[in-house]
């Protein structure tokens, strides 16, 4: 038992820098950094968002899942040396030697409020909830701008032309970040309008599965309440039995 | 670190090792080890999974519970003063009078507000409140997909059957039931708000095998399943024009001494607090990953803290199933910048192979997740079979490039673009080279006690999603916890506005609950400075901390 314990130990000696704060003892190599144009010395190899704990920021905003799904730690950063502004996800960003950082807590880019079921996919609904996607002037600066990658200029055109399926399959791994809404030149909230053509491409052009549909009637009609019934109240020996007995399906 | 040198994202000892891993793919593609006993299980949990090994829990020592077992993180949490003080607050003049609070914006309170809604309460008397932002949460971060049994050769009874032998027979049967029978209507209410499930050529649900599961029942929306869910439910939430609060979290509820009637709000900015009165309370608060329960790295949103099991606790809730914790098998090990990171079970329902240092195949993919966990720690600790990375973690390969080998090249870049695209980032191609992993603190098997409708045992007060106890047992099977949000947060809805129905009055805003639990831990002889519920982990360096002052 006594080598267990020392299992465990061991677990969380190996896990200790992602888990409480770093210490700066164990750390080897160093990089600078300025975090709003202010200058921090911290260690090589975190995350933008590490980093910026290591010098001491304990995140309200700009900060939410710490793996890259929800969008919060939206980033803006230079390289010294480099003119360009870049974009990136301070959780899913290595920080850099030379970084000027800021990060953008909040995107005041507006969005529609419509009534999904009154509404069909085509170009007469995006006229209707969202008209400015017509004045996109093609100079892909959302596209260059999105830490997911997508082809968001790609995205706006499908819907000048209210191509939802399309634009839905492009857009699809957007995490609502807001990057894309900050550097439009013409104001436009394109993950917001995405939202809207992913949403009338699942309600209305994707139809409900058959085995879906049969299910349903099976459940209303009660088909397998007795099965559960039975599974409910079995002495629980045999219920073990049962469920070391399933046949398991494969792919 | 700057000075390793790095092939394709890997240092160079580390290439070498996955050469071993290339080598011995052509031979492992058409074999798999076998699926352990039920014997086999239980002595391998014995030996190395982290509930079981000695330490890391203590007997809960005051309130509903007092003497079971939980996690010593959460029972310090337990065993801790309140925020505030009693007179510390002005409580007679509630800033919001709501017929229904809701606190917390994941998947499972989204879901209550808009069942709510649906069922007869209106919008302006609807209230949900947020930690941080409406919709972060850990709902937005589930990868692999959502259980139904919709297919001809399943069955809900089957579901039902997966789902309790899954959470080792503990689990509350008549919970189970909803669960398993709401499945596919859930499935149904996604598809016609206008979310995209993954489907075939044909228009059918793809669904995917999964560990403990005897059918395929995996549906997902890519490897974006929670994010496609929530994004779609908050739209419809935001388009009904439903109130709700961010950077907001409750610290603590409030009682007329036996029903939840409110709760005390605190503006993370200002440092404000406002006061909630309502009449029913659905408490959707999540879990306790970033507690980092035995020091394990976790999957969790950051404010995954417990805070919810602290506020119902005080408050008089029984919790159930404290005792176990879920480590998910399958967490990033390498890169030190993703450690914890989830991988998820679909990469394995694919495929995906756990090899160890020698290019072995060494346990049965698909065992439930603390057998497989406990399989890897084996590996890495007792049989010393592990990888050892830069900094000193140890982890074994998931050999991810056998999925595009069993199901055709592009495989993993469709079914996993978010994967893909986070090791991509750090320069590794997860289509060449396996990845490493270990188990990372995943979820909160137990919770606050409910029942098929998200009740308590104190009036006034439902909870739906992680926070709660019952549904999984000891031990939650993949994709049924996104099931348990919309499943158990529709329910809940449901049931508040069945119980506002019967027009019941604004109770009495007290914090008497908080004297007696005060008396309680001093009747225990806990004398402790902690506090809870902390809201958050604390991450700052610990230089910067031992010379912080508090002046301003």
């Amino acid at each position: 038992m006594a080598e267990d314990k020392n299992i465990m130990d061991k677990i969380a000696e190996a896990n200790k820098s992602v888990v409480t704060g770093i210490d700066e003892k164990d750390i080897e190599y160093w990089i600078n950094i300025s975090i709003m144009g202010k200058k921090y010395r911290v260690p090589a190899g975190l995350t933008i968002m590490q980093a910026m704990e290591f010098a001491g920021y304990r995140f309200i905003r700009s900060c939410g899942c710490r793996a890259g799904f929800c969008g919060a730690c939206t980033t803006v950063y230079r390289i010294e040396g480099d003119y360009r502004l870049k974009t990136a996800l301070a959780c899913q960003t290595r920080a850099e030697d030379g970084m000027y950082l800021v990060q953008i807590p909040f995107t005041p880019a507006q969005r529609a409020n419509y009534d999904i079921s009154q509404l069909r996919p085509g170009i007469e609904a995006f006229l209707k909830v969202y008209p400015e996607i017509l004045k996109c002037l093609g100079c892909n600066s959302c596209t260059k701008a999105c830490p997911q990658d997508i082809d968001v200029m790609e995205y706006i055109a499908c819907g000048k032309r209210g191509d939802t399926e399309k634009m839905a399959e492009i857009s699809f791994d957007c995490i609502q970040c807001g990057l894309c809404a900050i550097r439009c030149p013409a104001e436009l909230a394109q993950y917001n309008y995405a939202q809207f053509a992913r949403r009338l491409y699942g309600k209305y052009q994707l139809a409900l599965p058959e085995h879906l549909t049969k299910r349903l009637d099976e459940i209303k009609q009660g088909k397998f309440e007795n099965e559960i019934k039975k599974l409910k109240t079995m002495p629980l020996d045999e219920l073990k039995k049962v469920y070391a007995a399933r046949d398991i399906e494969k792919e | 670190m700057a000075e390793l040198k790095f092939i394709g994202g890997y240092p160079e000892y580390m290439r070498k090792l996955i050469d071993v891993v290339n080598k011995t793919r052509q031979q492992r593609k058409d074999f798999t080890p076998k699926a352990m006993s039920m014997e086999e299980r239980q002595e391998l949990l014995k030996l190395c999974h982290p509930d079981y090994a000695p330490g890391g829990k203590r007997a809960i020592s005051i309130g509903p519970n007092k003497g079971e077992l939980a996690p010593n993180e959460v029972a310090d949490l337990l065993e801790a003063n309140p925020l505030i003080e009693e007179d510390e607050v002005n409580i007679s003049n509630p800033d919001y009078k709501v017929d229904l609070l809701i606190i917390g914006g994941g998947l499972a309170g989204t879901s209550a507000a808009l069942l709510a809604n649906d069922s007869g309460v209106k919008t302006e008397n609807i209230l949900l409140v947020n930690k941080l932002r409406h919709g972060d949460s850990n709902s937005m971060m589930a990868e692999g997909g959502t259980q139904a049994a919709d297919r001809e050769n399943d069955s809900p009874a089957i579901h039902y059957l997966d789902t309790i032998g899954g959470g080792h027979f503990a689990n509350k049967p008549e919970v189970v039931e909803a669960l398993v029978n709401d499945a596919p209507f859930v499935m149904e209410w996604l598809c016609k708000l206008g979310a995209i499930l993954d489907r075939e050529k044909d228009g059918s649900f793809v669904e995917k095998a999964f560990g403990g599961g005897s059918r395929l029942r995996m549906h997902a929306c890519r490897d974006y399943t929670g994010l496609e869910e929530l994004r779609v439910l908050r739209d419809e939430f935001r388009c009904r024009n439903i109130p709700y609060l961010e950077f907001s979290p409750v610290i603590e509820l409030l009682t007329d001494g036996n029903r939840v009637t409110g709760a005390i709000l605190y503006n993370l900015e200002t440092g404000e607090y406002k006061v909630v009165q309502a009449k029913a309370t659905i408490l959707a608060t999540g879990g306790f990953g970033r507690l980092h329960i035995r020091g394990f790295p976790t999957t969790n949103h950051y404010g995954a803290t417990a805070d919810g099991v602290v506020l119902a606790y005080r408050a008089g809730a029984k919790l159930k199933d404290t005792d176990t914790v879920q480590y998910h098998p399958t967490g990033a090990a390498f890169p030190q910048q993703i450690v914890g990171l989830l991988l998820t079970e679909k990469l394995r329902g694919m495929g995906a192979q756990p090899v160890n240092i020698d290019g072995e195949a060494f346990v049965f993919p698909l065992e439930p997740r603390d057998v497989e966990a406990s399989a890897f720690i084996k590996e890495c600790y007792i049989k010393e079979k592990g990888i050892v990375t830069p900094t000193g973690m140890r982890g074994v390969w998931l050999d991810t490039p056998l999925i595009d080998v069993k199901n055709g090249q592009g495989a993993i870049e469709k079914a996993f673009p978010g994967m893909f695209r986070m090791y991509k980032r750090f320069d590794i191609d997860m289509r060449k080279d396996p990845v490493l992993v270990f188990p990372t603190l995943h979820y909160q098997n137990g919770g606050v006690e409910t029942d098929p409708w998200g009740r308590t045992n104190i009036e006034g007060l439902w909870v739906a999603g992680e926070v709660s106890g019952g549904v999984h047992g000891k031990n939650r099977l993949m994709g049924n916890s996104t099931l348990d949000c919309l499943v158990f947060g529709r329910r809940a809805g449901i049931a508040t506005a069945e119980y506002l129905k019967k027009n019941p009055t604004h109770g009495k805003l007290t914090l008497n609950h908080i004297k007696n639990y005060k008396k309680m831990l001093m009747e225990a002889g806990i004398k402790t400075t902690r506090k809870s519920p902390i809201l958050f982990p604390d991450y700052r360096g610990k230089a910067v901390l031992a010379r912080k002052i508090d002046i301003f």
